[in-house]
C-alpha cells in the first residue's frame, strides 16, 4: 500500500507530463525516497497508480542505476570509478573502504549502516578521488578522510 | 577579459538570489525578446552568433532552432529540452553553471522557449547533482513567483511551464533520443534517427535539445549582440568555453576562457603543468568518448575544427591529463569497462562487443593477454565504429582504444610479452 504522502507526490509528479505512466521514474524514486529500496509489492502498488503493467514498470526500474530493487543500507555509498578517479588512485580507497566496511561491492554491512557500490563519474573530477554518500558529495579522499567521513554516519 | 558564462559565480558561495541577478543585469535579455524581437529574430541571433551546442557534438544552435516548425501550421505543443546529464567521464564542467548561476540558465530556457515557441521545457538532470537540484528548484519556484515563468511572462502573449526531472542514473540518457525516452517515462534506448527531434520528439512533437553551457549563452547573446559573442572567441566559432583539467596536475581545475585556446595554454598556465617528478604522456581532450593525443598535441587549438584536425574530438572540453607514472592500457580498459557496462543493450554489436573488448582489455592490463588480442582489438575498432550502430555509443568508445592503439600500441605489447603490467611494482 502506498502511503497517503506517496500518493500525492506521485499525482503532483504526474501533472508534469501528457502521459500519467511518464512519471515512472519519479513514482519510483518517490517511493525509494521514502522506503529505501522498492519491492515488488511496491513496484506492484506503484504501477497500479500510474495505470501501468508491472513488468513494464519493472523494465524501467531495471534500466536504471539508482533505482534499488534490492534493500539497501541506511546509507548508500557511491564510489566513482570512472577515468579521472582511477587515474587518481580510487582502487587503492576502494580497498580501503571494502575491508574497512568488511563487505565487497554491492553488499551491505552486517550492522545495515552502509551499502557499497561503483557509480560512474560524478562530475567531481577537479577532486578526484570522489564519492557520495546519500546526498552529500566527498572529493580529494585519502583513506584518513574516509574513515573520518565514515564516523559521521550512525 | 571578458567571461559572461561565469561572472556571477563566485567561489563557495551560495548562487546569485534572483533579486540579486536582476541587480547583476538579469532576466533584460528576456524583456528585450518579449517586448522587441520577433521568435525567428531570436533565431537569427544565435545563428549569427555562430554559437555551437557545448555538448560534445558542436552542432550550430540556431540552425537547430531553425529545424522547428513555425507558424500557424506548426503543432501547438512543442518542447525544449535542457540535457543537464552530465556523465561523460571526466566531465565537470556544466555542474559550474547548474551550481553557480541557476536563474541564467532559467532566463537562457525561457528565451530559448520563445524562440521555438515551446509551451514546456524540461531540465533533465542527473540524480547525483543534488546541490544542483535543490538550488535550480529554488530558483525556478523564485521566478515562478516574480512571473518569468507560467502564463503570459511579463504581460506578453508568450507563457512556458519549466519543470525540473531528476533521472535515475543511466549515462545513454545524454544521447537525446535515448533522453526523451527516458523522459516519457521508458527505458533509455536511443531511436532511429531520422526522424530527428525537432520535427518528432518528446511524445512526437517538435523538440530541441540543449547543452546547459549553450543555453546559458543565449542570454549573452541577446544581451550583446552576435559580433560582440563571436569576438568573444579567438576562433570562427563564437563564445568562451568552460575547459577543465583533470589528472596529476598541480591545479585540476574549471575555467571560462576564450573558445580556443590551446593545450599548452590550458595544461601550464592554468592548471599548473605536471605534478613534480612526473611527465605528460597523453591527453584524452574531451571526455571518455575522444581520441587521445599526445606531447606532441600541445599547441593544439581546443575548439572544435582545432582537435578535429588533430585526429580527435573537442566533446566537452574536459580534459584528462595522463602522465607517464599511469598505464595507458589500465586507463583504456577502465574506460571500455565503463562503455560496456553503461550500453543500454538495445543493438548487438555494442551489446555484445564491449564486454568482450573490456574483458580482452582487462585480461591485457593483467598480465593475461595473447599475442592475437592485439589484431582482435583493431578489428573492432572497425566493426563498432561509426555506421554500425543506434547511437554513438559505441562509436565513441572506439576513438580511446584507436587512439592508444595507434600512439601506444608498444604498452599493449610490453603487456603481452612480459605477462605483467610495467607500470605496476
Amino acid at each position: 500500500m502506498l502511503s497517503p504522502t506517496e500518493k500525492e507526490e506521485i499525482v503532483a509528479a504526474m501533472a508534469h507530463y501528457d502521459l500519467k505512466k511518464a512519471a515512472g521514474i519519479d513514482a519510483l524514486r518517490i517511493v525509494q525516497r521514502h522506503r529505501g529500496w522498492v519491492s515488488d509489492d511496491t513496484l506492484r502498488d506503484v504501477a497500479a497508480a500510474l495505470a501501468m503493467d508491472p513488468a513494464e514498470l519493472d523494465s524501467v526500474a531495471t534500466f536504471y542505476n539508482l533505482i534499488f530493487r534490492q534493500p539497501v543500507g541506511r546509507h548508500v555509498i557511491l564510489i566513482c570509478d570512472s577515468v579521472s578517479c582511477w587515474v587518481m588512485g580510487y582502487e587503492n580507497l576502494l580497498e580501503h573502504l571494502q575491508r574497512r566496511l568488511g563487505i565487497g561491492m554491492g553488499q551491505t554491512t552486517r550492522d545495515g549502516r552502509f551499502t557499497l557500490l561503483p557509480h560512474v563519474c560524478l562530475g567531481a573530477c577537479d577532486k578526484a578521488p570522489a564519492m557520495m554518500i546519500d546526498d552529500e558529495l566527498y572529493g580529494c579522499l585519502d583513506a584518513e578522510k574516509i574513515d573520518a567521513i565514515l564516523e559521521s554516519y550512525k | 577579459m571578458q567571461r559572461p558564462l561565469t561572472q556571477n559565480i563566485r567561489p563557495n558561495q551560495p548562487p546569485l538570489s534572483l533579486a540579486e541577478y536582476e541587480k547583476a543585469g538579469g532576466y533584460q535579455a528576456l524583456r528585450k525578446v518579449l517586448s522587441s524581437m520577433t521568435p525567428q529574430q531570436v533565431t537569427t541571433a544565435v545563428l549569427e552568433a555562430n554559437l555551437r551546442g557545448r555538448g560534445g557534438a558542436g552542432f550550430p544552435t540556431g540552425r537547430k532552432w531553425s529545424f522547428v516548425p513555425m507558424g500557424d501550421d506548426a503543432p501547438r505543443l512543442k518542447y525544449l529540452v535542457i540535457n543537464a546529464d552530465e556523465m561523460e567521464p571526466a566531465t565537470f564542467k556544466d555542474r559550474v553553471l547548474l551550481e553557480g548561476d541557476p536563474h541564467q540558465l532559467i532566463e537562457g530556457i525561457i528565451i530559448g522557449a520563445y524562440a521555438i515557441q515551446a509551451p514546456v521545457a524540461y531540465i533533465f538532470l542527473r540524480t547525483t547533482y543534488t546541490e544542483a537540484f535543490r538550488r535550480i528548484d529554488k530558483a525556478i519556484a523564485e521566478a515562478q513567483a516574480q512571473g518569468y515563468l507560467g502564463h503570459n511572462i511579463l504581460g506578453s502573449p508568450f507563457s512556458v511551464e519549466l519543470h525540473l526531472h531528476a533521472s535515475a542514473g543511466r549515462y545513454i540518457c545524454g544521447e537525446e533520443t535515448a533522453l526523451l525516452n527516458a523522459l516519457e517515462g521508458k527505458r533509455a534506448n536511443p531511436r532511429a534517427k531520422p526522424p530527428f527531434p525537432p520535427v518528432i520528439g518528446l511524445w512526437g512533437k517538435p523538440t530541441v535539445a540543449n547543452n546547459v553551457e549553450t543555453i546559458c549563452n543565449v542570454p549573452h547573446i541577446i544581451n550583446h549582440g552576435a559580433a560582440w559573442f563571436r569576438g568573444l572567441s579567438r576562433v570562427a566559432d563564437g563564445g568562451t568555453k568552460i575547459y577543465g583539467v583533470s589528472g596529476k596536475v598541480k591545479r585540476p581545475g574549471a575555467w571560462e576562457l576564450p573558445l580556443g585556446v590551446t593545450i599548452r595554454e590550458l595544461l601550464e598556465e592554468h592548471a599548473g603543468g605536471l605534478r613534480p617528478g612526473l611527465a605528460l604522456r597523453a591527453i584524452l581532450p574531451g571526455g571518455a568518448s575522444t581520441d587521445l593525443l599526445t606531447a606532441d598535441h600541445l599547441d593544439v587549438v581546443m575548439d572544435f575544427n582545432g582537435v578535429a584536425a588533430a585526429g580527435s574530438r573537442l566533446g566537452t572540453g574536459t580534459m584528462v591529463v595522463v602522465d607517464d607514472k599511469t598505464c595507458i592500457v589500465g586507463l583504456v580498459a577502465n574506460l571500455m569497462r565503463f562503455f560496456a557496462q553503461e550500453s543500454c543493450g538495445w543493438c548487438t554489436p555494442c551489446r555484445e562487443g564491449l564486454p568482450w573488448l573490456a574483458k580482452i582489455l582487462t585480461a591485457i592490463e593483467q598480465g593475461q593477454g595473447a599475442p592475437e588480442d592485439i589484431a582482435i582489438l583493431k578489428e573492432h575498432t572497425r566493426l563498432l565504429g561509426p555506421g554500425r550502430t543506434y547511437c554513438a555509443l559505441a562509436p565513441g568508445a572506439m576513438e580511446p582504444l584507436q587512439s592508444a592503439l595507434k600512439y601506444f600500441e608498444e604498452d599493449f605489447q610490453r603487456h603481452i610479452r612480459e605477462k605483467r603490467c610495467p607500470w605496476r611494482s
